[in-house]
This record gives C-alpha cells, sequence and structure tokens, in this order.
C-alpha cells in the first residue's frame, strides 16, 4: 500500500461521513415537504449526532460498546476497500461483518424489543445477502475479475450486461438503509410496535456512533451503485443520486410490509431476477 | 463544547408520557408534530423510548398507580433532560385535585422545569414551553459535568 492510498484512504473517510450526513439532511427535507410540512434544517443530522456526543452515557453492559465500535470500524474497512478498488467480494463480507456486529450488541441486551428487532434484522440479512452474492456473481462474469479497478477498466458499463442485478440491487437497497416498507427492525418513528427495534438499548454516544455507520453505509451503498455506471463516473453518480431520490419516494408512499412478506418476495423477485440476468449471461 | 451546546439547543427529542390525562392535552401535543405546527422544523422529534429522550413531556396528574412508572421513565433518561408538564392537571391536579387517589401535579413525584397551564394547553403553548425547557437544558448539562467531578 502506497503513501498515495493511505492519503485517499483518510480523505475518503474525512469526507464520507459529512456526505452521508448532508444526504440524510437532504432527505429528511424532501421527506418533510412531500408531506407538507417545512422541516428541519439542513443540518440536522449533525446536530442531532453532536448533541447525543453530550449526553450522559449510559451502557446496559460493557461488552454493548464493543460491538457497537465492530458496527462502525467493519462499515469503514468496507468502504476503505471500495474507495482503494479493493477486491468487491472481500467488501461484501466485511459489510456482512458491520451488520451482524450490530446484531450481537442488539441481542446483548434483556430487553425484549431490542431482541425482536435483532431477530428482524437478521431476517433482512437472510433476504438481502444471497442478492449481493449474486451481484457480486456477475460483476466476475462480466469483467473477469472481483477486483473494483477491473470494473473503472472495463470499457462497457456493468449496466448494460446487468440490468436485472441493478434493479435487484435497487430492491435490496431500501432493505439495507431499512426504509419503509422495510423498515421493522428499527421503526423510522417512536410509539409503534417496536419502540426503536435494534437500537431501543443505545443511548447517547453509542447511538451517535451508530448514526455515523448509517452515513458510511449510506454513502458505500450509493457507491456500489455508481459501479455499475464507471465509465464516466459522473453519469453513475446522477444514477446514484437518482435511486436515492427514488427511495424517498418509495419510503413516503409505503405502509410497513411484514418480514414473511419481505422475504418471500425479496427471495422470489430479487434472487430470480439476477439469477435470470446471469443465466442469460452464460446462454449467449 | 461550542458546537454540542449549540446542538443540543437545535435538536430536542420529546418523549411524551400520559399520566391520568382525560386525553385533551395529549391530543394537543401530537397535534405540534402536524404538518400546521411542525415541531420538527426545530428538531423536534417524538420518540417513543426514555433512552433517546431529552424532554419529557407529561400530562394528567399523578396518582398512586402511575407514580411509580413516572419515576422509571425519568430515571431512564440520559442527562440533561428537562421536564415540561403540560395541562392543569399535571400542574397542579387541576379538577382532579381533591380525588382520593391523586397525589397532585407531576412535581410531586419528579423534579418538573417548565410548566404550561391551559385546559387544554394549546400547541402554541406547548411549543413554547418546550422551547423554554431547551433554554434550561445548558445549565442541566453544566450541572451534569459538576456533578460528575464532584
Amino acid at each position: 500500500m502506497s503513501i498515495n492510498n493511505l492519503i485517499i484512504a483518510v480523505i475518503a473517510i474525512i469526507a464520507a461521513p459529512i456526505v452521508g450526513g448532508l444526504l440524510t439532511g437532504i432527505d429528511r427535507k424532501i421527506t418533510a415537504r412531500m408531506q407538507n410540512r417545512f422541516g428541519p434544517p439542513l443540518l440536522q443530522p449533525f446536530y442531532d449526532f453532536f448533541k447525543l456526543l453530550g449526553k450522559q452515557g449510559i451502557a446496559v453492559n460493557q461488552t454493548q460498546m464493543v460491538y457497537v465500535m465492530g458496527h462502525l470500524f467493519f462499515a469503514v474497512g468496507a468502504f476503505v476497500m471500495l474507495v482503494l478498488k479493493q477486491d468487491l467480494l472481500m467488501l461484501m463480507f466485511i459489510l456482512a461483518f458491520s451488520a451482524v456486529s450490530l446484531i450481537m450488541g442488539a441481542m446483548s441486551v434483556r430487553s425484549p424489543y431490542s431482541k425482536i428487532g435483532a431477530q428482524r434484522e437478521i431476517m433482512q440479512m437472510m433476504a438481502y445477502e444471497p442478492v449481493l452474492l449474486l451481484m457480486v456473481v456477475g460483476v466476475y462474469k462480466t469483467t473477469g475479475s472481483f477486483m473494483i479497478s477491473e470494473i473503472f477498466a472495463h470499457e462497457r458499463p456493468l449496466l448494460f450486461s446487468l440490468p436485472l442485478v441493478f434493479l435487484a440491487f435497487l430492491y435490496v437497497l431500501t432493505i439495507k438503509l431499512r426504509k419503509s416498507p422495510f423498515d421493522f427492525s428499527t421503526s423510522h418513528h417512536g410509539h409503534q410496535e417496536l419502540i426503536k427495534g435494534l437500537t431501543t438499548e443505545f443511548s447517547g454516544t453509542q447511538l451517535a456512533l451508530i448514526e455515523l455507520t448509517h452515513w458510511f453505509d449510506l454513502v458505500l451503498l450509493l457507491g456500489l451503485i455508481t459501479l455499475f455506471f464507471a465509465q464516466p463516473i459522473w453519469v453513475g453518480i446522477l444514477i446514484a443520486l437518482a435511486s436515492y431520490f427514488c427511495e424517498i419516494v418509495i419510503d413516503n408512499i409505503s405502509a410497513r410490509v411484514t418480514w414473511q412478506w419481505m422475504v418471500k418476495v425479496t427471495w422470489v423477485a430479487g434472487i430470480g431476477a439476477a439469477l435470470v440476468n446471469i443465466v442469460w449471461m452464460y446462454l449467449i | 463544547m461550542g458546537i454540542i451546546s449549540k446542538s443540543r439547543k437545535k435538536s430536542p427529542w420529546v418523549m411524551h408520557y400520559d399520566c391520568t390525562s382525560c386525553n385533551g392535552c395529549d391530543i394537543e401535543v401530537l397535534a405540534c408534530l402536524t404538518p400546521l405546527y411542525d415541531a420538527e422544523r426545530l428538531g423536534i422529534i417524538n420518540v417513543g423510548n426514555p433512552k433517546h429522550a431529552d424532554i419529557l413531556l407529561v400530562t394528567g396528574s399523578a396518582n398512586k398507580r402511575n407514580a411509580h412508572v413516572l419515576k422509571n421513565i425519568y430515571n431512564q433518561m440520559p442527562d440533561p433532560k428537562v421536564v415540561v408538564a403540560i395541562g392543569a392537571c399535571a400542574c397542579t391536579g387541576g379538577i382532579f385535585k381533591e380525588c382520593y387517589n391523586v397525589m397532585g401535579g407531576v412535581e410531586n413525584v419528579i423534579p418538573v422545569d417548565v410548566f404550561v397551564p391551559g385546559c387544554c394547553a394549546r400547541p402554541e403553548a406547548i411549543i413554547d414551553g418546550i422551547v423554554q425547557g431547551i433554554g434550561k437544558l445548558d445549565e442541566k448539562a453544566d450541572a451534569m459535568k459538576a456533578g460528575s467531578k464532584a
């Protein structure tokens, strides 16, 4: 690893939360406008973050913070791998470790709300992980390598070879961002059946770090969408932002579904679309 | 500490607990979150979880059955925290004051920082009460720091 890569990684680690926080702020503003409200200021996610840092630390047990740190560091690791154009398959595994850390943290406490939230999160992982792996398989079939740098070297955009995989990935994005209709592991608003689900027992700094990880995840996932149109990169970024806008619209027009429905539809439609795309590539 | 103090004023998350309210004040509390008043423009979010909350909104008078629930919620909230008593019942016990099981206002159970009178309190008054509560968060934080050093 050269010094150049190190500098790129450091800049990316500093820039990602700023971009992620701003995107979250825009999300909240657009959501408010869609609901005919004025909405919070653009910098609201940062205010929430710094306020949470200043709160009294209440830890339910000693290991809780370790899991939160694991959640953060694995997400940062996956993001750095994307920025340095490393192995896509390894990136997916590290991303899964990040999600598992949060589930372990939620499982380590005795609150039933937290535990049910964690179990639903496991169901979500069960639903989306196969689709993510099939996406990696599709990328390998197209470029002949798991390396992200090969995607950038590939002259034809991935979107033209993998249109159905792209649609399946968009579908998975809604689950991964925990947006409606798949927001059942941590409901977006209070006073619902699971209070705050997964994050019920996290407070203060821990909650702030989970929020920070969410910003990293958001930038990472939008970055993965960008890979589908890596040449020229600005088209990919525009596609990623357009997909994010679609997510906000879907978030606002849909009600929450049950996890049974989600697993069924993701396995049939998500895996189905991705498989059809890959089989079709073998045949043609 | 500047940025944290500023953020604290911009992002008060409220938790709402109904003691023995007639639901009049509760409806007005939720009315603050509707598009007409939109409390979220001030960063106010209604969280259902005491561990995430900064401000506790209490409606209705305290009685012997719900006093321990109220204390439990208050104790689960991390410092700095502020309690806003909303409506005549939460302030003094209101028309239920003389009942044999009613302990009077909420202040007989937990320390209250802001009293919002009215039966029921108007949404404007409630938002004003929350904003006055925000003003007290900083001194609470200073007290919290002094307490942790001692």
